[in-house]
């Protein structure tokens, strides 16, 4: 009695758990089937999740893009941008983690509490100066003031390695140095291998905040052949006076498949680092 | 002579291979960033923000001009810093509970309980991205899905975008929709404390609201320290839900016009710079001070292991 009790507690909060995930994914699912509707079904049926007809030209038709441009030119420049931010982010922030956490340097105390309070600058502080140094240099409508500030690490992901790098046993770095390494191979040979699971997060983390990013294009692209995908969206949506709901919607669905992707097989790496830089110690 | 030579390329080894010198090196992408990115930039925004300017002409000192025009006589920054503030209060402490909820009840390892997670976790993946606002304006546009619920529920339609007093609801129930993050960041936490906690406590008899309110909760509090502050800081500056939703305008009545919408648009739809460097300042002040705040009341709540 107890055990058949039991089972039913079980069903009953699994299908409860099962229920309130299908209400968080169910404005998802209503963009991915409304990219198959027609506006009338999209504003005058939204009771309603799968279309009556199904319309694949919805994609052909936001494809098109807008002025003589198409989504094929804003995908395009959205994956330069996010890869080289990305590779970038990457690699100098690996560079930066390593100083903090294993060598120990004059004035290693000090950077590290500015790179901590970096992590907590509202960057509309930054953001109006940065504008105009870049207009100054003639940089605005390119690529540069999205990319550039890249090279320089990002604290978040300092700090998810460097909590990485201080796991790694210090007899290692002991072990190689006996064996003949310098403090730069040390680098190159065993840590960055080493921590190559934090630098996969990073690289799934950075890639996703740098393909959403709207603010920085918008600010600094106003060349719509410049624009990134998720710039290009937006201007879809005002671009004519009735908008095309169904090819809006083709768009942002296109727009969200490399994020689910990435989602889908590197699931594990993303989990793991959002829990490492959550966690104090 | 050619030993002086191997004399100095030793020196120069031995000097490469400091620990000063190995730190800088390493180091060195974060002061240039940090220098170029942040300091020099955040120097020329403080001057910037005594000043007239418009990019077209020099910037003119008007000294505490800006600061005392945002707080006498712009209406629309007081209103501004309200409506944010609303914002982050409602939605932040609603999204961390909702969070600590979810990841309470799953805690089991089992492999339902991860794809449960991962599912609870895609609106955090996607929430800011522009394709979910214009999801959002159409599910709470006057047909659309929510209102036509509401209506089948008997309850009359919203004009949520209309109506100033409904506007930001929408904008905190999409933040409260992104809870995943945070939920996996408990998650990873609740793994930590110690199995036996938990059973002395079932032995003494605690059910299970009990427990999560001796047990879990505060061993859980140096975790949502860290999630308040660093959700706190994300509400802040949320932008694009706001850009997107409203077109820019923080519409109805500036009841969206949430502080870093008003900044962008003083910014680079006035072109008034230097009003703009004052409010981004009085915002990186607001966050400092609710930071301190948090972190001086924390005494009385966050409990650390080894106390």
């Amino acid at each position: 009695m107890a055990k058949s009790k039991k089972i039913v507690t079980k069903t009953l909060f699994h299908v409860l758990i099962i229920l309130f995930g299908l209400v968080m994914i169910y404005p998802v699912l209503w963009m991915i089937f409304g990219s198959f509707k027609n506006n009338r079904e999209i504003l005058n049926n939204s009771m309603q999740l799968l279309p009556n007809i199904w319309r694949p030209e919805n994609y052909s038709t936001g494809w098109k893009g807008f002025g003589e441009i198409t989504f094929s030119t804003f995908f395009a420049n959205s994956f330069f941008v996010t890869a080289i931010a990305t590779l970038a982010c990457t690699i100098s922030s690996a560079l930066i983690a390593y100083a903090l956490a294993r060598v120990k340097f004059k004035g290693r105390k000090f950077w590290f509490v500015c790179m901590i309070s970096t992590l907590m600058l509202p960057s509309q502080v930054v953001m109006i100066p940065q504008y105009i140094i870049f207009q100054k240099l003639n940089l605005v409508n390119t690529y540069v003031p999205l990319i550039l500030p890249f090279f320089f690490g990002q604290a978040f992901f300092i700090y998810m390695m460097m909590q990485f790098i201080a796991g790694l046993p210090k007899e290692l770095d002991e072990a190689a140095i006996i064996d003949g390494c310098s403090k730069y191979t040390i680098f190159t040979r065993i840590i960055f291998p080493l921590i190559s699971p934090a630098l996969i997060t990073t690289v799934i983390i950075q890639f996703y905040w740098k393909w959403d990013d709207f603010l920085g294009p918008l600010i600094y692209l106003s060349r719509p052949e410049k624009y990134t995908a998720s710039l290009a969206i937006k201007m879809f949506a005002d671009a004519s006076s009735t908008t095309d709901y169904g090819a809006m919607f083709a768009m942002s669905t296109l727009s969200l498949v490399p994020v689910f992707l990435i989602f889908l097989f590197f699931n594990r790496y993303l989990m793991e680092g959002i829990s490492t830089t959550g966690m104090k110690d | 002579m050619a030993k002086n030579t191997g004399g100095n390329s030793l020196k120069l080894k031995k000097f490469l291979n400091r620990d000063n010198t190995v730190g800088y090196v390493f180091a060195l992408p974060f002061i240039i960033g940090f220098l170029g990115f942040t300091i020099v930039p955040m120097i020329v925004s403080l001057y910037f923000s005594f000043t007239n300017y418009n990019m077209i002409s020099a910037p003119q000192w008007v000294g505490l001009k800006n600061y005392v025009r945002m707080f006498t006589e712009d209406n629309r920054f007081v209103n501004s810093v309200g409506v944010t503030l609303k914002y982050v209060f409602i939605s932040v402490p609603l999204k961390l509970i909702f969070a600590l909820i979810v990841a309470f009840l799953l805690t089991r390892k089992s492999k339902a309980v991860s794809v449960y997670r991962s599912v609870y976790y895609i609106p955090s993946l996607i929430g800011g991205s522009v394709a979910v606002s214009l999801v959002w304006k159409q599910l709470f546009s006057t047909k659309g899905l929510i209102n036509n619920i509401l209506h089948s529920l008997g309850m009359a339609r919203i004009s949520w975008f209309g109506d100033e007093h409904a506007a930001v609801w929408p904008l905190i129930l999409m933040a409260i929709w992104q809870f995943g993050s945070s939920m996996i960041i408990f998650a990873a936490g609740l793994t930590q404390i110690p199995a036996s906690y938990y059973e002395a406590a079932r032995i003494d008899g605690a059910g299970i609201v009990k427990q999560f309110f001796f047990i879990t909760l505060p061993s859980l509090s140096p975790v949502i320290l860290f999630n308040l502050v660093m959700q706190m800081i994300t509400g802040f500056m949320s932008f694009t839900q706001t850009y997107v939703i409203s077109n820019g305008t923080g519409d109805p009545n500036d009841a969206t016009n949430f502080f870093a919408l008003y900044i962008y648009n003083q910014a680079f739809k006035y072109f008034d710079m230097g009003y703009a460097s004052a409010m981004a300042w009085i915002l990186l002040i607001l966050i400092s001070l609710i930071t301190f705040i948090i972190f001086k009341t924390s005494s009385t709540w966050v409990f650390y292991e080894n106390e």
